[in-house]
């Protein structure tokens, strides 16, 4: 079963503390949708909202239109699955499944059966009659996953679900959760902080900090085209360009940058948020330095010294030094036949259509990789 | 050499002393109990099963050792039910002045069985309750219930917090958590807190004297064959305890300990 979800300024705070502050976000039945942000951006308050384990100090929470305001947690068409998995020790896999239909009064042959039937979908038919602490961290994960699914809920919560797993089973797990929701059909709403489960699973990211929605949309979206500084640094490594915005003119923007002065077509300053006039920033991720040619229209920043730069494998990441700003330091990822000694001169191309025009000045010029 | 083969022979001389102390008096009861004479004193005149024989046909011995059973199963069963439901309710709620009302619940622990035993004695005479089983068993269930709190509410942890939200989130209700979920998890502690108040009912004597009245438990009834003197048949029943004693641990080590080792 699956439900779309209505959430309506929602507001929750503890004291003076605030640990949401008016979030509004319409989700689709059927989509996998990813919370993503630090730890204290209000991602597991919004996910313990949904599952009615706290409920808002202001706003409404809807599930299939249906208001869930004095709605209590067993009462509701959601499960969640913890992020300590929170099996119940004493029973057998095949027990812990079918928990949830015991307790809707279904008949113990029925419920067996359907607690299989699960068990068999994360593969683990053959340990029905197991005890949890006979499995090792990924398996208990799917027994998780089976218990929550197993009393077909609208809405599945997944709290950090893979926090705990070491990086090769998250990967694998992440595949397996994609999978299963496919399969199943049933709205997910998953927690995490790390951007690269979030992008492998998610159909949509929903950014948040300091408990506000920063964006929304697909993870392409997201990445090539984040609509706040914060939403930018946090999806991946970037280089923050301080700008101003001169004034638009012809479906041109002219735009004064730490680097010089360049125009841009209006098309990719396409952000409701950026002012006609003011502080602006031009981000730029560190792989659009590389000089792949794609036909597309190019521009360049000019030209720029380097520092330094490693190998990674797939290309070297190198420390740039503009001519125009010599403090500025940009990181760009160059080709694996790019010769990057020291002092060596490049030319700061790129695809015109990679650059991120974001509003305001970041806080900080400092390394965004610092921000996870 | 020689003064590490010394303080060899003084530690062994130690240990020896120290468990004499500790089990020569249930030695020297449970050999005499098997004494052929009249008095369960040295020298040991030989051995015979007569004394336990005449245990087991004395009418008052036998009922007496089954009201304590009674007693010690019954008042435990309330003490563990109490005990539980007093420490889920504090370690899973936001209660007013929750430190304070776990100190009134572990407080009984420090008072003397004497003073609890006039305390419900004067407390039974005031709102007339006539003495009998039924008011040794509360005074048993009072003197048990801080120790059942105390050894449930320890076993308590926050991870089973969660495990109490998820089965709450799967749709069930307070009580089916209570007695699906957190019951059963805590088991072994809600087994120890058992058996230590039935051994602790079961050879209990001032509270079961002073509000017991015609139907005693056993450690009274012991109590008046010791007052006609010295008996091999008091020290038969004696070691008849002591097996009880024992087994009762026995059971504690193998179904409650083994089990949570193995996990």
């Amino acid at each position: 079963m699956t439900a779309p979800v209505s959430i309506r300024n929602a507001t929750k705070t503890f004291g003076e503390f605030t640990a949401l502050n008016d979030v509004s976000l319409e989700i689709e039945a059927g989509e996998f949708i990813v919370l993503l942000g630090p730890s204290g951006c209000g991602k597991t308050t919004l996910l313990s909202l949904l599952g009615g384990f706290l409920s808002p100090t202001r706003g409404t929470i809807a599930i299939n239109g249906r208001d869930m305001g004095d709605v209590s947690p067993s009462k509701r068409p959601t499960t969640t699955m913890f992020q300590d998995y929170a099996l119940f020790p004493h029973m057998t896999l095949r027990d812990n499944v079918a928990f949830g239909l015991k307790m809707r009064k279904i008949g113990k042959t029925e419920r067996h059966a359907k607690a299989c039937e699960l068990l068999d979908m994360v593969g683990l038919k053959a340990s029905a009659l197991k005890k949890p602490h006979e499995l090792s961290g990924g398996q208990r994960q799917r027994v998780a996953l089976a218990r929550a699914l197993a009393v077909e809920p609208d809405v599945l919560l997944l709290d950090e679900p893979l926090g705990a797993l070491d990086l090769k089973l998250r990967r694998q797990m992440q595949d397996e959760l994609k999978a299963i929701q496919k399969r199943v059909g049933t709205t997910f709403v998953h927690v995490t902080h790390d951007q690269e489960e979030a992008m492998a699973i998610a159909d949509r990211i929903v950014v948040m900090n300091a408990g506000k929605i920063e964006d929304v949309g697909r993870p392409e979206d997201i990445y090539m085209r984040p609509k706040t500084l914060f939403a930018a640094s946090f999806m991946g490594e970037v280089n923050f360009i301080p700008a101003t915005l001169k004034g638009r003119d012809n479906g041109m923007a002219e735009i004064d940058s730490m680097l010089g002065s360049i125009s841009l077509p209006e098309t990719i300053l396409a952000n409701d948020a950026l002012p006609d006039q003011g502080p602006m920033t031009l981000a730029i991720r560190p792989e659009h330095f590389r000089g792949v040619s794609t036909g597309a229209e190019r521009m360049t920043l000019g030209s720029a010294k380097i520092a330094d730069g490693a190998f990674f494998g797939t290309h070297y990441r190198a420390h740039l030094a503009p001519i125009a700003a010599p403090d500025m330091v940009i990181t760009a990822h160059m080709p694996q036949s790019a010769n990057i000694e020291p002092g060596t001169m490049v030319e700061l191309s790129i695809d015109l259509a990679s650059i991120i025009a974001l509003p305001g000045h970041p806080q900080t010029p400092a390394d965004p990789a610092t921000q996870g | 050499m020689i003064s590490s083969r010394f303080s060899k022979v003084i530690s062994w001389a130690y240990l020896i002393a120290l468990y004499g102390f500790i089990f020569l008096p249930v030695i020297v009861l449970v050999l005499f109990s098997f004494q052929d004479g009249r008095l369960p004193v040295p020298p040991f005149n030989g051995a015979t099963l007569k004394w336990y024989g005449e245990v087991f046909a004395d009418n008052r011995l036998m009922a007496a050792l089954g009201n304590s059973l009674m007693v010690a199963i019954g008042s435990s069963l309330v003490a563990c039910v109490l005990g539980f439901c007093a420490a889920y309710g504090l370690a899973r709620f936001v209660l007013p002045a929750s430190r304070l009302q776990r100190g009134i619940l572990i407080a009984p622990m420090t008072v003397s069985y004497l003073i609890i035993a006039l305390g419900l004695l004067s407390t039974f005479n005031w709102i007339g309750i006539s003495l009998s089983l039924w008011t040794v068993g509360i005074g048993h269930v009072v003197i048990n219930l801080p120790l059942c709190f105390a050894i449930i509410y320890a076993s308590m942890g926050d991870h089973q917090k969660n495990i109490e939200r998820a089965a709450r989130d799967l749709g069930a209700k307070e009580w089916q958590v209570m007695t699906q979920v957190t019951a059963p998890m805590l088991m072994p502690s809600i087994l120890a807190a058992f058996f230590l108040s039935v051994t602790f009912s079961w050879d209990e004597f001032i509270i079961a004297f002073l509000l017991s009245r015609f139907d005693v438990t056993l450690p009274v009834e012991i109590w008046s064959l010791l007052r006609s003197g010295l008996n091999p048949k008091t020290n038969a029943i004696g070691s008849v305890v002591f097996l009880f004693s024992i087994a009762l641990l026995l059971v504690l080590e193998l179904l409650v300990f083994r089990r949570t080792a193995k996990k």
